[in-house]
């Protein structure tokens, strides 16, 4: 190939050559460029929220329809996130700035004896990658630490991981003491981890489970729009 | 002295393995997000118990209740200065056993994955990684294990990581990888890629393959990958008892004692000599299974269609090893 391809000069390009050019360098997961990318965009005075849409979230989108699809996986998607982050260190104190819309909030941890993180990392991320505010427990968590998380950041989903036949169980006792609280239809709960399937998440009562991050934010995204739908108009 | 299971390796067509160690504890009392390890100390009845169940069903080989006895596992329960302890004694435990089978017996000590991901992409150097497998290598040497067993790895950087820990305890050993995403592991990496990988590691091992991973049918199509590559070394399978449900508060895999023999069965035409099962498997399971796999003559090489037929349909399209796996996207910037 040209040499010319090892040249992309980011500044040099148009508004709409620039966010394509940010898809791939999310893709290769090429975080200098992203963040570059951001800053020009935010010197030809785009909105922050619409650098956050257009240019990042949906370069993630891509990346996560292909993880989806098994032609990405874990090391890829993780350089991606990376680049990813490096956009939001940017952008995000000037979204809260300009009072962007939110697309929601997201408690998320490991269960319990599960030290596992990398799915929830993931997840995660990939939520993050998708507007979503995410509030990250870290592993290990019992019923008592989401709880008090969920009320504390006035939440709207619950994003549960657990790797472990030993460990998923643990899942039911979190969502049977929300039902005992009477506080269980307040949250959206994902369910997520390698042994869990479907039949598993609906069985212990959860809202869905996700069968890998880009299911998860899709998911997010579809429970939202509908928790939406229902608020009183006015 | 020679190793007991390279002996056994030349002197049998098959090798019945064990079963599931976690879902078993589950069932005997241990409570979600509790360490297993720490039963070796608390319950050893209980570990006695899970290891004679496969003994008497008629396992050749089991793995020791240690697969989360490495520090950075045990950090969790504030036992991390316990992981040569709880080790050894999951192998003392199984030494007793094995000896008092009357028959030739392996005691195989399980080292599970450390849960963190590795330089440079995460925190985990391959210094610290081969530290952390070494400590829980001369643990379950000291306790009397036949070889090292390290399973469920995903990352091609901890199996090497791994092999370099058990060159240092001086040991020989298996391997096991987890191909629980289309195919591959989590980490992307292929059949034919861990083959390449295993044969080029200083020390190899006395058998590689495959574990856990979705349903039976997912993995012997690993395994006909793996022999595929005609590689040297013996091959293993040892998938979960179907997928996991949850009936009456409790964990249950919806395999049947006869899926699984059948599942035994083809995975010795399909080219593995060591055969067992993984989450799910009961003494149940592997008495059929060695019941199925004493009259099996080895037969062809089984096409995909057959297996499905058999076992179900696989969770995705493409393994990776068949060129039909779509790639990934060019970008402009990439050079290939």
């Amino acid at each position: 190939m040209s040499d010319e391809e090892d040249d992309i000069i980011l500044a040099e390009l148009s508004d709409d050559e620039l966010v394509l050019q940010m898809h791939d360098d999310l893709y290769d997961g090429m975080k200098e460029e992203i963040e570059e990318g951001v800053n020009i965009l935010l010197g030809r005075k785009w909105q922050p929220y619409r650098v956050l849409t257009e240019a990042l979230v949906a370069g993630m989108t891509i990346v996560g329809n292909d993880f989806r699809d098994g032609i990405l996986f874990v090391p890829e998607v993780l350089l991606a996130a990376g680049a990813m982050k490096g956009g939001m260190e940017t952008l995000k104190p000037l979204l809260i700035e300009s009072g962007a819309p939110r697309m929601g909030k997201m408690v998320i941890g490991t269960v319990k004896g599960d030290i596992h993180d990398i799915g929830k990392n993931l997840v995660g991320m990939m939520m993050e990658g998708a507007g979503f505010e995410v509030i990250d427990l870290g592993i290990n968590n019992p019923v008592e630490d989401y709880l008090e998380a969920l009320s504390r950041e006035d939440a709207d989903i619950l994003g549960m991981s657990a790797l472990l036949t030993t460990t998923m169980p643990y899942m039911k006792v979190v969502i049977d003491t929300m039902i005992e609280q009477g506080i269980r239809e307040d949250y959206i709960v994902l369910v997520g981890g390698a042994p869990l399937n479907e039949e598993f998440g609906k069985a212990i009562g959860a809202d869905s489970y996700c069968r890998d991050a880009a299911v998860a934010v899709e998911t997010a995204k579809g429970f939202m729009a509908n928790k939406h739908n229902q608020l009183p108009a006015g | 002295m020679t190793n007991a299971l390279k002996r056994m390796l030349a002197e049998r067509s098959w090798i019945l393995t064990d079963g599931a160690t976690g879902t078993t504890l589950f069932n005997m009392g241990l409570s979600s997000g509790d360490a297993p390890e720490l039963w070796n100390v608390e319950h050893p009845d209980k570990i006695t118990a899970l290891y004679k169940g496969a003994v008497d069903a008629g396992s050749d080989l089991f793995l020791t209740n240690s697969f989360g006895g490495n520090g950075a596992r045990l950090k969790l329960h504030g036992a991390e200065k316990r992981a040569r302890e709880l080790s050894r004694i999951s192998a003392e435990i199984g030494r007793e056993v094995a000896d008092r089978a009357g028959r030739p017996v392996i005691v195989a000590g399980s080292v599970g994955p450390t849960g963190e991901i590795m330089a440079p992409l995460g925190e985990l150097t391959h210094e610290l990684a081969v530290e952390i497998f070494h400590e829980q290598a001369e643990g379950l040497k000291e306790g009397g294990a036949d070889v090292l067993w390290v399973e469920t790895i995903s990352a091609p950087e901890e199996f090497i990581a791994a092999a370099e820990a058990f060159a240092l305890a001086d040991i020989d050993w298996c391997g096991t990888m987890s191909f629980d995403t289309a195919g591959r592991t989590m980490m992307g990496i292929t059949s034919a890629d861990m083959v390449k990988m295993v044969e080029k590691i200083k020390n190899p091992p006395l058998a590689f393959g495959a574990n856990c991973g979705v349903g039976s049918s997912d993995i012997l199509r690993t395994v006909l990958g793996f022999s595929a590559q005609a590689p040297e070394i013996p091959i293993i399978s040892k998938g979960n008892a179907g997928i996991p449900k949850f009936v009456d508060g409790h964990i249950h895999y919806d395999g049947t004692p006869e899926l699984m023999s059948q599942y035994a069965c083809l995975a010795v035409d399909c080219g593995a000599q060591i055969i067992g099962g993984c989450c799910g498997t009961t003494p149940d399971h592997l008495r059929a299974m060695r019941r199925a796999l004493e009259s099996h003559t080895k037969g062809a090489r089984p096409t995909l269609d057959t297996i499905a037929q058999t076992l179900g349909s696989f969770s995705s399209v493409s393994d990776g090893t068949d060129g039909a796996a779509p790639s990934p996207r060019r970008t402009r910037r990439r050079k290939d």
